[in-house]
């Protein structure tokens, strides 16, 4: 097979069996454990929760495109509808024939709008019309890349651009009509098809598809990335579909990622006015984010939990960066990896059967790991001296123990999270939201000490102790909605109360006879007033009668009204802790926010600082082992010639770097530092120092200067 | 009229029909009429036709040789991705669908002449040959030996060819550097206003009289004529509104003749339109919605503009800012601005003279990398690694083409940048933030 006669490099792909088997993802998360059964478990674990995980979210974020893509869709059907109408009325006769198009604006993070476009293009698909064809602007660098895109996707052939050879394909089939890239073949195309569609068989695969529909499917073209195209291609494109409009249904679908008016900056008026633009605005992408936090993390139906650290990595990503929810749920599944891949304990972090049984499943190792918890050690400190010893000693007891610490921390879940909301639904709507505008930013605050200790605790109660009654009472029938699903007995005795409490809000009669007796009482001083003379005396009622007045103020509601939110008070800090309080929360909560920082947010300055200054980092070879700012003779050679750089000035004197350079080589060659040979800089060091230095410069720590000769000019300020 | 267009060699009821269907545009029509001789005629190899859009340069041409029957091809050049293709369609139009299997895969000039001589001989025809090439100034973007190659066709295929150019831009911006073959350039003047109304009152709608609609294209003319002067534009206009006119008429409110009470109900609608539907602001449909809805919920639909709110990320709207006050500020200035003990300098120690004038009416400047990181890193105010990230977002914004990246886009050593948004957008951005924008620009010192 190999005998040919043309020079060529051949390659062979080993056979299948010869290949070893690649390591699938479970073999690297459990490469390196010792207890492999544990890490398997894990493994699983964290599957069936990321599982879960992404089909919750992608269903979020369905539901959240729906209601665009429907609108977008009836607007397009719209359009055909007008297009089959055709010429007959005057008007639609009169009128220039524009070409309908969707401005769909998606926010500025263009990599998340990937997952609409497909959406979008599948529900066309479904319901509308088989033609939908999306363009990227990078492959559309010219014009006849564009035409040979749209061509080639709608009709699923290759076409020729017509100035790229291909001899094979004509050597093969030289009858073959030549396929040329221009609207007139899709004409035709389309002639056809729709022809064959309505004479052939219509039980095809567009039954669902209305008639008129059939007889003139549209063709939708999107464009992902608007503001990317080159303008002028763009412009080129419309003009010539618009000269096809009246035999083809066009249709433009423009994604737009910052502001509808880029399509006036991209598009003169001549060529705008052949479309008839119609705005479609999604979402804002905060929303977005806080219903998948609403819907991933505010839940205990996810064992998993983000302490507060991780979770403002993440978010912080979010706010300070990408805007990407897409990089946000990335973030968590490696926040979800990292915990189970970390964690040994984390078997016990599924749902709450699996967990109590893998509980009584622990093996030593495990339970002494448990023993070793934080958490758990400070629950055995609270525990009696003869249940301590047995705590300490008995596994069992331990893993007894463990499965009761278990239900707690579930039922504290249960319970966090409806409350949670309640403080945030009376504390969101004060004003310069003293907790949070958002509901994440009062659960970070939750999770990471007693709320109930901050300032603005504080000041959110003083201020709901000021509200205006059908606003408060707006307010708490909320909260009892929230509370309403809470199976636990906390959280019914909870809403039982709370309907209590807005049982009496709704009485206003007390309220009239409260005032009343009030009314009584002053009166009933005021002629106690009559009898007095004396003039300190006087003062002193008078006094007592202001201070008692101000107590008595308090009408019928206002009683109610502190009595509210002393239960809200109540519930608040029963409830909330922060889960460091829990025993055993490590098992559920992630808290190596520095880990997840490095992963997500990379810094390549530092690290190509760390990695020249102090190359033990990366390469954990025992000989780089330096005390603190020093660099081992035995380093790397570039990270000599820093370390040696960062000792001059602005300038670099080369030779007097290179003799440095060979003092400190020669050290680490061992020779003798009285020898005459000693710090001689020889051809092969010379070399080196080239290429170091050299490196250097490719990174970007100096650049050759004109200023002064044989010397190099620093590009970073500081030193040693 | 028609009286003047007597030439040999046509059918007088062809040509009839032609002026019928060419109105106002009889001088044009009679003067391309006389170039292009008696069908027979050997004609001058090329002609140059110029003229704002919609003035009917293709309409004429195309008119007049379809009615009278002649040989031609029309192309468009926006079209022709390649040139391959605009010789297909030419020799497809002229000498039918097996003449293109004659030419190569990827045709050169030379292919199509010899293709072209080819055909000629087989279909040898006694009457001139038309080429028309629309939108001709595409041409000179093509190879460029296209241009002066069509313009003397007639000698290289030795055929009786007429190769006639449309174009709106004068025939000086084509003329290339080495020179060619002039070509005779006829100039088609803009519709006057009465023209115009001619022109547009000959559409009258069928279940009305034709002097209630050239009375509203009267009114129409009124509002839209000193903006606009396309006739294209003014038809659809038109229809978009005419509805709107007549309503009160539907609803018996006032007879056909008060034109007065016709106008005053249509002039608001039409003033309207002009700042609306025209500018493409608000979309035909949406437009006829509204128009349907009443007053009521007028103003219910925004324009395209009105939506200028960007949301960015919070480092990106720094970002920006830095790019903003990098493109407006001289480099010398930055000490003074971000530095913490710059001493106090008055604007006039830094005036030199030639920065007297606004850069701001200069338009931005391009900056380097490292000035932009530097800007920015003073004006942000809490501690940023310098990530990965930050530097995405800087080539996320170019993406967005809220910067532009000045020379060439795979630069790798110091790139630079230039911003490319408005003082009100830059204004909007740091409000969100609650950066004072004005305090740093140079301009506003």
């Amino acid at each position: 097979m190999t005998s040919s006669v043309s020079k060529g490099c051949f390659v062979f792909k080993p056979s299948a069996k010869k290949r070893r088997k690649t390591p699938t993802v479970e073999d690297y998360f459990t490469h390196g454990s010792e207890d492999t059964e544990n890490s398997k478990l894990r493994f699983r674990n964290y599957q069936i929760l990321w599982e879960k995980m992404k089909a919750d979210t992608e269903l979020l974020q369905d539901e959240l495109n729906r209601k665009i893509l429907d609108s977008l869709l009836a607007f397009i059907r719209k359009s055909v509808s007008t297009f089959q109408r055709g010429t007959d009325d005057w008007a639609s006769r009169m009128r220039a024939h524009e070409i309908p198009t969707a401005a769909l604006v998606l926010g500025v993070n263009v990599p998340d709008h990937d997952m609409t476009f497909q959406c979008l293009s599948d529900q066309l698909q479904q319901s509308v019309t088989p033609f939908v064809v999306s363009v990227q602007a990078t492959e559309c660098a010219a014009l006849n890349n564009m035409m040979q895109r749209v061509l080639e996707r709608l009709m699923g052939t290759s076409v020729s651009v017509g100035n790229e050879e291909e001899p094979e394909q004509r050597s093969t089939n030289v009858n073959q009509k030549r396929v040329h890239c221009s609207l007139i073949t899709l004409c035709n195309w389309y002639k056809a098809v729709t022809k064959k569609a309505a004479s052939g068989t219509p039980s095809k695969k567009r039954t669902s598809v209305g008639k008129d529909m059939q007889q003139h499917p549209p063709i939708v073209v999107i464009f992902k990335d608007l503001e990317a195209f080159n303008s002028r291609v763009l412009q080129d494109f419309i003009l010539i579909c618009s000269r096809y409009v009246e035999q083809l249904p066009l249709m433009f679908v423009f994604g737009i990622a910052t502001s509808p008016s880029t399509i006036q900056h991209m598009l003169p008026h001549s060529v705008s006015s052949l479309l008839c633009i119609e705005l479609f605005q999604s979402l804002s992408c905060t929303q977005h984010l806080a219903s998948v936090i609403d819907k991933v993390i505010l839940t205990s139906q996810f064992p998993f939990k983000p302490s507060g650290k991780v979770l403002q990595v993440l978010v912080s990503i979010f706010l300070y960066h990408d805007f990407s929810v897409r990089n946000f749920i990335k973030g968590l599944q490696l926040a979800l990896l990292e915990h189970f891949h970390s964690q040994p304990l984390s078997v016990l972090c599924c749902k709450k059967e699996a967990a109590l049984v893998h509980a009584t499943e622990l093996s030593h190792r495990d339970v002494e790991r448990l023993q070793q918890l934080p958490s758990f050690m400070r629950y055995v400190e609270e525990q009696g001296p003869q249940e301590q010893v047995e705590l300490l000693t008995s596994d069992d007891h331990v893993k007894e123990v463990c499965q009761k610490l278990l239900n707690d921390l579930h039922k504290y879940h249960k319970n966090y999270y409806p409350i949670l909301r309640c403080l945030h639904i009376l504390t969101s709507s004060l004003p310069k939201y003293p907790l949070g505008k958002q509901i994440r930013e009062l659960h970070i605050s939750c999770l990471e000490k007693n709320v109930w200790e901050n300032e603005e605790y504080a000041s959110a109660m003083q201020l709901l102790r000021m509200m205006a009654k059908d606003e408060l009472t707006s307010a708490l029938k909320m909260c009892a909605e929230i509370l309403k699903p809470g199976k636990t007995t906390k959280m019914r005795a909870a809403l039982l109360q709370l309907d209590n409490l807005l049982a009496k809000f709704d009485q206003p009669d007390d309220l009239a006879a409260a005032e009343n007796a009030a009314g009584e009482d002053l009166t009933s001083r005021g002629k106690g007033l009559q009898k007095k003379t004396d003039l300190f005396q006087l003062q002193k009622t008078l006094l007592e009668m202001k201070k008692s007045r101000r107590t008595k103020k308090m009408s019928q509601f206002e009683i109610l009204r502190d009595q509210a939110l002393e239960f809200i008070d109540s519930l608040v800090r029963s409830h909330l802790a922060p889960p460091e309080s829990q025993p055993l929360y490590e098992v559920c909560y992630y808290s190596s926010s520095a880990v997840l920082r490095r992963h997500l947010n990379a810094t390549p300055r530092t690290s190509i600082q760390t990695a020249l200054s102090n190359p033990y980092h990366y390469l954990k070879n025992e000989n780089l082992l330096a005390e603190d700012g020093t660099v081992s003779n035995a380093a790397p050679d570039i990270c000599i010639v820093y370390k040696l750089h960062l000792e001059c000035g602005r300038l670099i004197n080369l030779y007097d770097w290179l003799e440095a350079y060979a003092t400190v080589v020669s050290a680490a060659e061992g020779m003798d530092p009285d020898s005459a040979d000693f710090g001689k800089v020889d051809e092969l060091k010379h070399a080196r120092f080239i290429q170091a230095v050299s490196e250097l410069e490719f990174l970007g720590f100096i650049k050759s200067t004109k200023q002064k000769t044989d010397h190099v000019s620093r590009l970073t300020w500081g030193g040693c | 009229m028609a009286a003047q267009l007597q030439h040999i060699g046509y059918d007088d009821k062809k040509l009839q029909r032609v002026m019928e269907r060419l109105p106002c545009r009889d001088v044009q029509a009679s003067m391309l009429l006389a170039l292009m001789g008696e069908p027979e005629q050997c004609s001058y190899p090329s002609i140059f036709i110029y003229g704002h859009r919609a003035t009917g340069k293709s309409h004429v041409i195309h008119t007049l040789l379809k009615e009278l029957e002649l040989p031609y091809a029309i192309v468009s050049c926006v079209e022709c991705v390649s040139v391959g293709l605009l010789f297909e369609q030419v020799l497809l139009s002229l000498f039918g669908s097996d003449s293109v299997s004659l030419l190569s895969r990827s045709p050169s000039l030379s292919d199509f002449v010899r293709v072209y001589k080819q055909l000629c001989v087989q279909a040898s025809a006694k009457q001139t040959r038309y080429i028309v090439l629309d939108r001709a100034e595409l041409l000179r973007n093509m190879e460029t030996n296209l241009l002066p190659a069509f313009l003397r066709l007639q000698e290289l295929v030795e055929d009786n060819v007429t190769v006639i150019m449309l174009s709106e831009i004068v025939w000086d911006k084509f003329r290339p550097n080495t020179g060619c073959f002039e070509p005779l350039l006829l100039h088609f003047p803009d519709y006057s206003k009465g023209e115009l109304q001619q022109i547009l009152s000959e559409d009258s709608h069928p279940s009305y009289s034709p002097e209630l609609y050239s009375a509203f294209i009267n009114i129409l003319l009124g509002v839209f004529y000193s903006v606009c002067r396309d006739l294209r534009e003014l038809r659809h206009l038109a229809a978009l509104n005419f509805y709107k006119f007549v309503e009160p008429l539907e609803q018996g409110k006032v007879k056909e003749g008060d034109t007065h009470k016709l106008w005053r109900n249509i002039e608001p609608h039409l003033k309207k339109a002009m700042q609306t539907v025209y500018l493409r602001e608000v979309s035909s449909v949406q437009w006829e919605q509204q128009l349907q809805m009443e007053e009521k919920e007028a103003g219910a639909v925004r324009g395209l503009s009105a939506h200028a709110h960007v949301e960015l990320p919070y480092y990106s709207k720094f970002l920006l800012i830095a790019a903003y006050l990098a493109s407006y500020n001289p480099a010398r200035t930055d000490k003074r601005f971000f530095l913490k003990h710059h001493g106090k300098i008055k604007k006039t120690n830094f005036l030199k003279k030639h920065e007297k004038t606004s850069n701001h009416l200069l338009g931005p400047k391009p900056f380097p990398l490292d000035r932009l990181l530097a800007i920015f890193y003073s004006v942000v105010d809490s501690r940023v690694a310098p990530t990965a990230s930050v530097f995405c977002q800087i080539s996320s914004l170019v993406t967005l083409q809220l910067l532009n990246q000045v020379g060439h886009d795979d630069q790798l050593d110091a790139p630079k940048y230039k911003c490319a948004v408005s003082l009100d957008f830059i204004l909007a951005i740091s409000r969100t933030v609650s950066f004072d924008m004005v305090k740093y620009l140079y301009d506003f010192l």
